[in-house]
């Protein structure tokens, strides 16, 4: 299934992310016209709240880009093998439960051993929520679908419960942890702004998934299983269970990673509603990268400047900042329209039946 | 628990049920034809909305159902022209249709009632006591004392069995679920069917949304809908994408919603935030303990398109 989503072309994953940038943005403006707003002010206070500086570039929307980078590598990763993984909110949020109890439990550690455990605790936390799903499937046949959706309403309540009981502040009164020591937060990346070296973890991890999936075996693996599994397994010889296993529950680390990293780089405590939806934002950032960890880098900017200039402009145009998540699913079937006029395309041309 | 308790218990779970039942015995049809429809959440909560809207325009409850209905399945309507039209991946299209529902509702409901969230009082979906029936000891108030949604649900859930197994429809929708080449060999307009199958589950998503509203809160609230289109499908595969059994395991998770609140009201101290999980843990485990053997129809989630 995953190769109707994945154009096989970088050129032409670029391409087709272009043209539903530009269908989304055309129809995002009738809705707005229609919902009796003007397209032009919610588009100038959009711009100046996103790009409209430096320090606005890099302090808001680069900032507000590193949860969707990492948990939008997460979900390619996944859709790559085939697996739906659509429980990035909820591994995100096991991560960074995981991430803030090692700060709060061990915080008289030095800064590198306590980065490297609250890290490694929240990769080991995404990975376990995911293990649910994983094993769900593997084991019994159920689709991961519904099961990593479901995995994600227990992991927002099982946080909300954290702050709310076990790891709320000493003083009791919001629902709230205590805040981590200097030791357990991640430096700055850039001088003078609030960008944190999260934004260059999600580089690292960006071009490794890239190196491993085009250089490697194992990559080559995970193209065939999410290309086509029964193929895969028979002419291939590929252990796809083992592909299938070892790709979810990297994905879980990921996006487990993604929780750990704001906690630790931007709120330094762990809030009820952390995430502002990012796991599902993830899959739009995936989608329109074509499912290529290099695209996702330039998506997961794209949606963080989009998050940036819908705060300006609730603040500056009245317009309520839910339209974004209208705008996220407009992405979302704007890459799957065009996907779907192009393959018919290609099949007419060939010749051949449709795939 | 005394009989009271008992008695109020089961009312509880049966009102609670009936959204689900609405929801699941929809996405039954859509499943049997071949189309899984995970934007039902999204037709849910645009049901929601849309009931509270209808029932505040012509002021009255009735017309907010209707209303709940056209709302969910002009959210389907957006599934259907992607998923089953040019045949893009169900899941994900799914996905974004919810995604963008959810956006959708939460906006025009700030729009109209202001960011805060005017406390919004709509008219309400009453019970309507059957006599005779409900006064049956026990389970006569469950049962035949409720909104006139649940009766509805009540007729609709054996009619769906015997329209899917006992006439030619329920025939043809098999079919395009289970062999769409075949189906289309033998004359079934598959798209056609798949299509309808859609737009009904979308519609009925969409009472269950108005219900929500209109019986259980008497009032709408952004993401009101948590995840009981989710939970609507694990339903379906619980009932074994069969109406009779999809209604009664629509019933079995409104009995557990309610247990969650009776034990609350008991006075278990259980937090507060771990109740809310219940259902979803639940779900979980009903689905790996029960699942079993059953099989879903064999073309479910697969795009198809006529051969030119």
């Amino acid at each position: 299934m995953s190769g109707s989503v994945a154009p096989a072309r970088a050129r032409e994953a670029a391409l087709l992310g272009a043209g539903a940038v530009v269908l989304t943005l055309g129809t995002g403006a009738l809705l707005l016209l229609l919902g009796g707003y003007d397209p032009a002010a919610a588009g100038s206070a959009m711009v100046r709240g996103s790009v409209g500086s430096w320090n606005t570039f890099v302090s808001i929307t680069l900032v507000r880009s590193v949860p969707l980078l990492l948990s939008g590598l997460a979900v390619a990763f996944a859709f790559r093998a085939g697996v739906w993984n659509i429980g990035a909110e909820g591994q995100l949020y096991a991560g960074a439960v995981a991430g803030v109890w090692v700060a709060l439990t061990f915080s008289g550690l030095p800064r590198p051993v306590l980065l490297a455990a609250m890290l490694a605790a929240s990769c080991l936390a995404g990975a376990s929520w995911a293990l649910v799903p994983t094993l769900m499937r593997l084991r019994l046949g159920i689709g991961e679908v519904i099961t990593t959706i479901l995995m994600n309403f227990v992991g927002i309540y099982m946080a909300a419960w954290m702050v709310h009981g076990p790891l709320q502040e000493e003083r009791g009164v919001f629902p709230q942890t205590d805040r981590i020591v200097e030791a357990a937060r991640l430096p700055t990346l850039i001088p003078g702004s609030r960008l944190h070296i999260g934004f260059a973890l999600g580089l690292v991890i960006a071009a490794a998934l890239a190196f491993i999936m085009s250089r490697t075996r194992f990559g080559f693996h995970v193209r065939a299983v999410g290309a086509a599994p029964d193929a895969a397994a028979v002419a291939g010889r590929i252990d796809t269970r083992r592909v299938l296993m070892i790709t979810f529950l990297a994905s879980g680390a990921i996006a487990g990673l993604a929780g750990a990293v704001e906690v630790s780089g931007l709120t330094y405590a762990l809030y009820e509603n952390l995430s502002d939806g990012w796991g599902y934002t993830a899959i739009a950032v995936a989608l329109l990268a074509g499912l290529r960890p290099g695209g996702v880098v330039i998506t997961a900017i794209f949606f963080g400047a989009l998050r940036a200039g819908a705060g300006a402009m609730q603040r500056d145009a009245g317009i309520p900042a839910a339209w974004v998540d209208v705008i996220e699913a407009l992405v979302i079937l704007a890459v799957l329209g065009l996907e779907r006029m192009r393959a018919s395309r290609v099949a007419s041309l060939s010749g051949g039946e449709g795939p | 628990m005394s009989q009271a308790d008992l008695a109020l218990f089961l009312e509880a779970a049966v009102r609670l049920g009936i959204p689900l039942a609405f929801a699941a015995l929809g996405e039954t049809i859509t499943e049997r034809s071949g189309v899984i429809n995970i934007g039902l959440e999204g037709s849910i909560i645009a049901g929601a909305l849309g009931g509270a809207l209808g029932a505040l325009a012509f002021d009255g409850a009735g017309p907010g159902v209707m209303a709940g209905a056209v709302a969910g399945l002009t959210i389907a309507l957006v599934f259907t022209l992607f998923a089953v039209g040019l045949g893009a991946d169900q899941i994900i299209t799914g996905t974004a249709v919810t995604i963008g529902s959810l956006g959708m509702t939460g906006a025009v409901y700030q729009a109209r009632f202001g960011a805060t969230g005017t406390e919004l009082s709509l008219p309400t979906l009453a019970p309507l006591a059957i006599p005779g029936l409900s006064e049956i000891p026990v389970v006569g108030r469950a049962l035949f004392a409720q909104a006139p949604t649940a009766y509805a649900a009540y007729v609709i859930a054996p009619v769906a069995w015997y329209v899917l197994f006992r006439t030619s429809w329920g025939l043809e929708l098999r079919a395009t679920g289970e062999a769409p080449t075949a189906a289309e060999a033998a004359g079934v307009r598959v798209r056609l069917v798949r299509a309808g199958a859609t737009l009904f589950g979308g519609a009925m998503a969409g009472v269950a949304g108005a219900h929500l509203a209109l019986a259980h809160a008497g009032t709408f609230a952004e993401n009101m809908s948590a995840g009981k289109g989710f939970i609507a499908i694990a339903v379906v595969v619980l009932g074994r994408w069969n109406p009779i059994l999809v209604f009664f395991a629509a019933m079995f998770f409104g009995a557990a919603s309610a247990l969650q609140f009776f034990l609350q009201a008991l006075g278990f101290d259980v937090p507060y935030q771990l109740f809310l999980a219940f259902p979803y843990v639940l779900t979980l485990a009903a689905l790996a303990g029960w699942v079993g053997r059953s099989r879903a129809p064999a073309a479910l989630a697969l795009p198809w398109e006529p051969r030119r």
